[in-house]
């Protein structure tokens, strides 16, 4: 047991230090003029500060940790406020060798050194708090248990407990079959982290966490993992010699399910990444309405549609956390199915 | 050279627009059918529609997340920043 968790753990390793690049999920150009598109994109990319309002000249913002790894410095720690102007708030000012530009990405003034930047973004700080809502969950259910085997659940275990069931009864055992217990604890994780995460960024202030493209891919990589380090005989004989199948139409079979092993988890990511994002963009989208028209009407309209739509998005969180764990599950059903030989 | 430059701007952002609505036609076609199979399953045997009524809102979940797909590749040509006028 611990031997495989120390392989498992080695290859994830070897995985993220030869094949890591920094994953910056917003786009480094775009253009200043856009006002309009400045407003949404700020809301849902990350940023180096935790921005929550601005009352006319008074920005409520938190600042947050800027941590640099380069190999001729070591790790550095500041804070995302010494790369700011302290009248205007604005970025760009230059610090220790360092300067964030106006897409809130972090540059060395010396362009030839290179550097990894492990900051505490927004989204990382989003990542903490989603944990610490989660850990209190199951630990305050696993203690309500403790204290209470045999009654009903009281308190948080009472949506915890039908949850857990759900994914167990509904998602892991009709699609992986009789192993489904091996994976049950990665795809509650999954599940909940997915949940949490969702509801947690439709709350106004948060970050755009599950809306992070690189976020959605990490999960991905996770689901990969969880397949294809599961795979029987069975499923890869599936992959690179279609049992079945005529060697003229195996040479173009066999590509095509090389591809299939990746293009599976690609979908999920991009999944969950575009209808978290794209309905974060629909409520920005009305709520900057407002502001394009300047009229009460407008506000009044645009709340209404704000608030429908702000529902739509609670469902289609949950709906989305249930189909990246259905599809988890299904995947790894068909790694680890036992086929009868024909 | 200019207005040849401005036409392919143009062009771009009337192609970022329409297939936008194209988009909004597929999703409307595509999850309107479910709908529409889902009533009519719900008709014939009103004890299962919870279970319709859960498979429904998942297929339709799947089918927003495709249009979602072409709605960001039309936003990706409208708010690119080497378009200008």
């Amino acid at each position: 047991m611990l031997r495989k968790i120390l392989c498992l753990s080695t290859l994830m390793s070897v995985f993220l230090l030869t094949l890591s690049t920094t994953a910056f999920a917003s786009s480094d150009a775009e253009g200043e003029s856009e006002n309009k598109t400045g407003f949404i994109m700020h809301h849902i990319k990350d940023s180096h500060e935790w921005h929550f309002a601005t009352f006319g000249h008074t920005h409520v913002t938190l600042p947050l940790p800027v941590i640099i790894y380069s190999g001729d410095r070591g790790l550095e720690f500041y804070m995302s406020s010494d790369f700011q102007d302290h009248e205007t708030h604005a970025f760009g000012v230059e610090h220790n060798g360092y300067y964030i530009n106006e897409h809130d990405k972090l540059h060395a003034v010396d362009e030839s050194r290179s550097f990894v930047d492990l900051s505490i973004t927004k989204n990382v700080a989003m990542l903490i708090l989603v944990l610490l809502v989660i850990f209190w969950a199951i630990l305050s259910t696993a203690k309500n248990y403790k204290r209470n085997p045999h009654g009903a659940p009281k308190g948080i275990a009472s949506i915890i407990e039908p949850l857990v069931l759900f994914v167990r009864d509904e998602v892991a055992k009709p699609n992986i079959g009789p192993k489904y217990r091996k994976f049950t604890p990665y795809l509650l994780t999954i599940f909940f982290f997915i949940l949490v995460g969702n509801l947690m960024g439709l709350v106004p202030g948060a970050a755009n966490l599950t809306g992070n493209i690189a976020v959605t891919m990490t999960l991905a990589v996770f689901t990969w993992f969880a397949t294809n380090l599961n795979g029987n005989k069975d499923y890869w004989k599936h992959v690179v010699a279609t049992p079945g199948v005529p060697l003229p139409l195996l040479i173009v079979i066999v590509p095509v399910e090389i591809i299939g092993l990746f293009t599976k988890p690609f979908a999920l990511m991009v999944r969950l990444f575009v209808a978290i994002t794209a309905g974060h963009i629909v409520i920005l989208s009305f709520i900057g309405l407002i502001f394009v028209f300047e009229s009460y009407a407008v506000g009044v309209a645009s709340t209404v549609m704000v608030v429908f739509i702000n529902l739509i998005e609670l469902l289609v969180a949950a709906i989305q956390a249930y189909v990246f764990t259905l599809f988890s599950a299904m995947y790894i059903g068909q790694a680890v199915a036992e086929h009868d030989h024909h | 050279m200019l207005t040849s430059l401005l036409l392919s701007a143009g062009l771009a952002l009337l192609g970022a627009g329409i297939g936008a609505g194209i988009v909004a036609i597929g999703a409307g076609l595509g999850i309107g059918r479910i709908g529409g199979q889902a009533m009519e399953g719900i008709a014939r045997q009103p004890e299962a529609a919870g279970k319709i009524q859960t498979a429904m809102l998942i297929i339709a979940a799947l089918i927003e997340v495709v249009s979602l797909f072409a709605v960001v590749v039309c936003l990706l040509i409208a708010l690119n920043e080497n378009i200008t006028f």
